[in-house]
């Protein structure tokens, strides 16, 4: 997130019922939470009801403020991280967005939690939620299929081009991929990257990405390599099939380390 | 019976935390301060002849933010290291770890992990058995790394003070007759800023204070710690094996849990 992009930097969704609209994802600032309002009242009159949150990151709830007379839906578990990161989410992004951007943005919990799978009636089309176990690409991931369109909003568990981030566990995210592909969706809308792919294939190139992660790590870490040293070589292959490599493989590479040499 | 140095206690942490304080509202460099509390006033000279520190300039995760200490060759002779501290210095708890070296362990070479609150200096501070006092320090941009929630991987499923231990393959180029040892202690080394997510109350600190390791009846390294370590304290260090005896080691967290372990020899 920058001044430049304003925090316009997720996939958003918006799916359309016959008595309610849900929103999935709010964008990483008020100023895209608004603009998503106004596209969706172009299209429909539909009351804007529900607002789901895939995750706690901020390029994903920054724009809940321009939505606060709906009502929100979440992870179980993403009230409590919002407490524990919100307000160093503020400070540290005031950076990014500016200080008049910054100055908008609402830390807003979900009231509706989802424990395990859930369902959202939006009248005569019906989402169904589902809340991972334990940590994944985060720390309370939250899928949504919309069986009408065949669609799956996996928020940033699934990266399109833009390499995955990883800010839960290595391994309970590539166990719930195994989980997640079984879904019976025709296509997936990623958290980043290209706006819609081919479900399951769409799941391919991140399922490689993240088993060469560990395989690198756990590798380095037999041979005795230290953390310090590990980090540049981990993942490398991957090198060039990814936009914002340099910017996040690292740190990738740090944590699979860190959660692997215990294995 | 500990020295004033050796003591790691939250007085002493809180201590330096208001030092640390104090140094920077008058000035922006909290060392010369820090320096003058941890050694008593001692003068410290640059170590860049005998010492050399490692670390990302720019880390990765600031909880786990990898610290590489290395004593030049020809360093030893007359004088060897007896001694030496890690701080980090815009921490709440500078001081991270003492490290105190066997006398004939041959330890050259000594590495581990710390949290970074802040864009901050490293120091690392030789007390040499003469007595003369030799730093390096290394800048680290890095924040948030003592108030980052507990990981998740599976080292939780491990009971706490489970040690492991590795003698790792040797390399090319170290001397002959040393080998690197891996120590790793499965502890959450709480720091005291960390959050509970379910009660969204603060954790207390519970840290690995005191940590010794021999072979047989050699003492190779004693380490004192703070909560400026990383969770699951990892050290790792280059030193002079001998003969078949065993490894032990023991270790004592703040809360007065103690662990120990031993490891066959059979690898050396």
């Amino acid at each position: 997130m920058d001044p430049a992009n304003a925090g316009d930097i997720a996939n958003l969704g918006v799916v359309v019922g016959g008595d309610a609209v849900a929103v999935i994802d709010t964008g990483g600032s008020v100023a895209v939470g608004a603009a998503l309002r106004a596209a969706i009242r172009a299209i429909t009159k539909v009351p804007i009801r529900y607002i789901i949150n895939t995750h706690e990151h901020p390029d994903h709830v920054f724009g809940n403020a321009a939505f606060s007379d709906a009502t929100f839906v979440g992870h179980h578990r993403l009230p409590a991280v919002l407490a524990e990161r919100g307000p160093y989410y503020l400070q540290s992004y005031r950076d990014q967005l500016g200080p008049d951007e910054i100055a908008k943005v609402r830390i807003i919990p979900p009231g509706v939690l989802v424990q395990d799978e859930s369902t959202l009636d939006l009248g005569g089309r019906v989402l169904h939620l589902r809340a991972a176990a334990s940590p994944a690409h985060s720390h309370c991931d939250l899928a949504v299929l919309d069986a009408a369109s065949s669609t799956l909003f996996a928020g940033d568990l699934l990266f399109v081009r833009h390499v995955p981030v990883l800010d839960g566990s290595l391994m309970g995210w590539l166990s719930l991929l195994r989980q997640l592909s079984a879904t019976p969706a025709l296509r997936a809308v990623p958290g980043h990257g290209r706006q819609v792919v081919a479900w399951p294939s769409g799941l391919a190139d991140e399922q490689r990405y993240l088993a060469t992660l560990a395989a690198d790590a756990r590798r380095l870490i037999a041979e005795g390599v230290p953390l310090g040293q590990a980090v540049a070589r981990i993942d490398q292959a991957e090198r060039g099939q990814w936009q914002l490599f340099d910017d996040y493989n690292p740190r990738n590479a740090t944590a699979a380390y860190g959660e692997l040499e215990w294995q | 019976m500990p020295t004033r140095r050796e003591t790691f206690g939250v007085g002493a942490a809180t201590a330096l935390a208001l030092l640390a304080r104090r140094a920077r509202a008058a000035d922006d460099d909290p060392w010369p301060s820090l320096a003058a509390q941890i050694f008593d006033g001692k003068p410290i000279s640059s170590g860049a002849d005998v010492l050399a520190i490692d670390a990302p300039y720019r880390a990765m995760d600031a909880a786990l933010v990898p610290v590489d200490i290395s004593i030049l060759p020809g360093a030893d002779g007359a004088r060897r290291v007896r001694r030496l501290t890690l701080v980090v210095d815009a921490n709440p708890s500078p001081l991270a770890a003492q490290f105190e070296f066997g006398a004939d362990a041959g330890i050259d070479h000594l590495s581990t992990r710390v949290r970074v609150n802040d864009y901050t200096n490293i120091h690392a501070v030789a007390e040499m058995t003469d007595g003369a006092l030799l730093a390096v320090s290394r800048f680290v941009k890095a924040a948030g790394g003592c108030s980052a929630p507990a990981l998740t991987g599976t080292a939780n499923a491990i009971p706490l003070g489970t040690m492991r231990w590795r003698l790792l393959p040797q390399k090319p180029d170290a001397p002959a007759g040393t080998r690197e040892a891996q120590l790793m202690i499965r502890h959450p080394n709480y720091s005291g800023m960390q959050m509970n997510q379910l009660t969204r109350l603060y954790i207390p600190a519970d840290f690995i204070q005191k940590l010794r390791i021999w072979q047989g009846d050699r003492p190779l390294l004693a380490v004192a710690g703070g909560i400026s370590l990383s969770e699951n304290p990892e050290f790792r260090f280059r030193f002079r094996p001998e003969g078949t005896a065993p490894f032990r080691a023991d270790a004592e967290d703040s809360k007065g849990h103690r662990f120990h372990s031993e490891f066959p020899a059979a690898a050396v």
